[in-house]
C-alpha cells in the first residue's frame, strides 16, 4: 500500500511560476497589475506594475493656476475627493497666511467626515463582495446614497465635488443641510450594529480575517504605511489628532487603533472610525458658527517664493501636498504624497506566504484606490 | 465536544446574518416597505436645485443676455471648455465701436463641472442648469453655443 500522506510531501517536485493578477482582475478595484510568483497556490513573490491610469496630474498642475489645481485632485483618490481638495486649499492658505473663518473650518470638517464615512461604507460593501458576501454591497450603497444626496444638495455633485477653493468653499451650506445630516446620523446609528450582526460575527468572515495578513508594527513603520492600515498595526498615525487642521482641534474623538495587525484589526479600525466620524458630526451639526463662507482673495493668486507642505488625513491615510513656488501664478512643482502608494509597498511585504484567495482578502482590507497610486 | 460546539457557533452566526437579511426581505415582498429604488422613467427623479448639469446663459424675454464678452470665464476654465469669439460693432447710441460676443462656445464633453467659470463671471451671465439628459449619440452635439441667435447685451450691464 502506498503511503499517500508522505509521498505527496516528499516525491513530487514543484516549480515556481508567474501569474498576472490584473489589470482586469475584479478584486484589484481598478487597473493595478500584480505579477505574482507562485509555488502551487502560495504566493512567494509580488511585483506591482503601475502606470495603467497614470495621467500626469503633478505635471498638469505646473500649467494650472492655484484655483485650477483643485479640480485635478478630485480625480486622484475619488472616494475622498473633498479631503484632497482641502489639502491643496490649506496649502495655498498656509502660503498666503490667510486665516479662514470658523464657519469655513466647520463646514470643511463636516464634509470631511461625511466623505470619510462614504468611503468606508463603499469599502465595507466591496470588501464583503470580494470575500463572497454580496449582500453587504447592497446595504452599504443604500446608506451611502444618503451621503451622496447631502453632498449633491450643497455642492451640486455627488463624487467629484470641487467644493473647496483657496480661501473658503464654493457655495454656502444649503439650508436643509443640518436636518439631512441629523437624519443620516440617526440612520447610521441604527444600521452599524446591523452591519456587525450581518458580517463581523459571521464564521466564514472570521476565518478569512482573523490572523490573516499580519503587518508587523516595524514593517508598517519601515514601509511608510499610514491611515487605517498602520493603525491596525498599533501605530498612532492619525493626522487629525497629531497635527490638527480645520476644526479638528475643537472636537473630541478617539483615535481608532488596534494592535492585531491582521485583516480583522484593519477591519475593526475602519468600523470604529465610522462611529468616531458620527461623533464628530454630532458635535458640530448643532453649532455651525455664523460668518463668511469665502474669505476675500485676490483674483489671481500668486504665492510667495518658497516651499509649502500641508498634510491631511484622507480615508486611506496621510495625503501630503508639497508646493514649490517661484512667485508666479503657476506652481513650479507640485508633489502629492498619496497614501495608496505607500500602503502598496506594505502589501508587498504582507502578501508573502499566503494563498491567492487570502491575498484578495488582504488587498481589500488595504482598500486601494488605483488612481491615487498612479496619479 | 469541541467539534460540535464549533458547528453550533457557526450555525448560530449564519442564522444571525440571515435574520438581518430576512428582516428586510419579508416586509419587502409583502408590503414593499423598505424599497428605495426609483423606477426612473415612470417616476420623476429627485433633482437638487444646485445640481451641476451644464452651463447655460440666462436670457430674458427680449432675447437679451448679460454677457459682455470679458473672457473671464475662458481664462478661469482649467481645460479650455469655454471659447469666446467676439466682434466689434458700432453702438447704436454713441456710434463707438464696442467689443461684444459673437459666439460663446461651450464644450460639455470636456467640462469637469468645477464651477470656476461661474465664480469668475463679473456680471452673472452664465449659471448651472439642472438638465441631466446629456447623453447623446453624436459627440459633436456636445459642443454648444450658449448665446441664442440674434441676442444682444442687456442695457445697463457694464464690465
Amino acid at each position: 500500500m502506498i503511503d499517500l500522506k508522505n509521498s505527496v510531501q516528499s516525491d513530487i517536485k514543484t516549480q515556481e511560476y508567474f501569474l498576472n493578477m490584473g489589470p482586469q482582475h475584479p478584486a484589484t478595484h481598478g487597473v493595478l497589475r500584480l505579477i505574482l510568483k507562485l509555488d502551487g497556490e502560495t504566493v512567494v513573490g509580488i511585483e506591482p506594475d503601475l502606470g495603467f491610469i497614470h495621467r500626469g496630474i503633478e505635471k498638469m498642475c505646473e500649467y494650472d493656476t492655484y484655483r485650477q489645481i483643485i479640480h485635478l485632485t478630485d480625480r486622484m483618490d475619488y472616494l475622498s475627493s473633498h479631503i484632497n481638495n482641502e489639502a491643496v486649499a490649506l496649502a495655498v492658505e498656509k502660503a498666503l497666511e490667510v486665516e479662514v473663518s470658523d464657519r469655513i473650518k466647520v463646514i470643511r470638517t463636516m464634509m470631511d467626515e461625511l466623505t470619510r464615512i462614504a468611503s468606508h461604507l463603499l469599502w465595507w460593501g466591496v470588501m464583503g463582495m470580494d470575500i463572497g458576501a454580496l449582500t453587504t454591497f447592497m446595504y452599504a450603497f443604500r446608506d451611502r446614497e444618503m451621503i451622496n444626496e447631502i453632498m449633491e444638495e450643497t455642492t451640486g455633485a455627488r463624487l467629484t465635488m470641487s467644493y473647496n477653493i483657496p480661501g473658503g468653499v464654493m457655495f454656502d451650506l444649503h439650508p436643509g443641510f443640518p436636518k439631512r445630516v441629523k437624519e443620516f446620523i440617526k440612520h447610521m446609528r441604527q444600521v452599524l450594529p446591523e452591519y456587525d450582526r450581518l458580517l463581523t460575527g459571521n464564521i466564514i468572515f472570521q476565518k478569512r480575517m482573523k490572523g490573516v495578513g499580519i503587518l508587523k508594527k516595524e514593517d508598517a513603520l519601515n514601509w511608510g504605511a499610514t491611515g487605517p492600515v498602520a493603525r491596525g498595526s498599533g501605530l498612532h498615525t492619525d493626522i487629525r489628532k497629531r497635527f490638527p487642521y480645520s476644526a479638528y482641534d475643537r472636537v473630541e474623538f478617539e483615535e481608532a487603533v488596534e494592535e492585531g495587525g491582521d485583516n480583522l484589526a484593519r477591519y475593526q479600525v475602519r468600523m470604529r472610525e465610522m462611529y468616531e466620524s458620527l461623533d464628530i458630526l454630532e458635535q458640530l451639526v448643532d453649532n455651525i458658527p455664523e460668518g463668511p463662507y469665502q474669505m476675500p482673495m485676490r483674483n489671481l493668486i500668486k504665492l510667495p517664493k518658497g516651499e509649502f507642505y500641508q498634510r491631511v488625513e484622507t480615508a486611506r491615510g496621510e495625503l501630503g501636498v508639497f508646493i514649490v513656488s517661484d512667485g508666479k501664478k503657476n506652481p513650479y512643482r507640485v508633489k502629492f504624497r498619496s497614501p495608496g502608494f505607500s500602503n502598496l509597498n506594505a502589501l508587498l511585504k504582507v502578501g508573502l506566504g499566503w494563498k491567492i484567495a487570502d491575498l484578495v482578502a488582504i488587498m481589500s482590507t488595504f482598500d486601494f484606490v488605483i488612481p491615487d497610486i498612479d496619479r | 465536544m469541541n467539534y460540535f460546539k464549533k458547528i453550533a457557533i457557526a450555525i448560530k452566526t449564519l442564522l444571525q446574518g440571515m435574520s438581518v437579511t430576512g428582516h428586510y426581505f419579508f416586509p419587502n415582498i409583502l408590503k414593499r416597505k423598505y424599497v428605495i429604488t426609483r423606477q426612473y422613467p415612470d417616476e420623476p427623479p429627485v433633482v437638487f436645485e444646485r445640481f451641476k448639469g451644464e452651463v447655460v446663459m440666462w436670457h430674458n424675454e427680449n432675447n437679451e443676455h448679460r454677457c459682455t464678452g470679458c473672457q473671464a470665464c475662458e481664462i478661469a476654465c482649467p481645460n479650455g471648455s469655454i471659447e469666446i469669439i467676439w466682434k466689434r460693432e458700432p453702438d447704436p447710441e454713441t456710434g463707438k465701436r464696442k467689443k461684444m460676443i459673437d459666439k460663446h462656445i461651450y464644450h460639455l464633453g470636456m467640462c469637469t463641472s468645477c464651477s470656476l467659470c461661474i465664480q469668475a463671471c463679473p456680471t452673472n451671465a452664465i449659471m448651472w442648469s439642472t438638465n441631466f439628459h446629456a447623453a447623446t449619440y453624436d459627440r459633436s452635439t456636445l459642443t454648444k453655443v450658449l448665446n441664442r441667435p440674434g441676442s444682444k447685451l442687456m442695457a445697463g450691464v457694464e464690465e
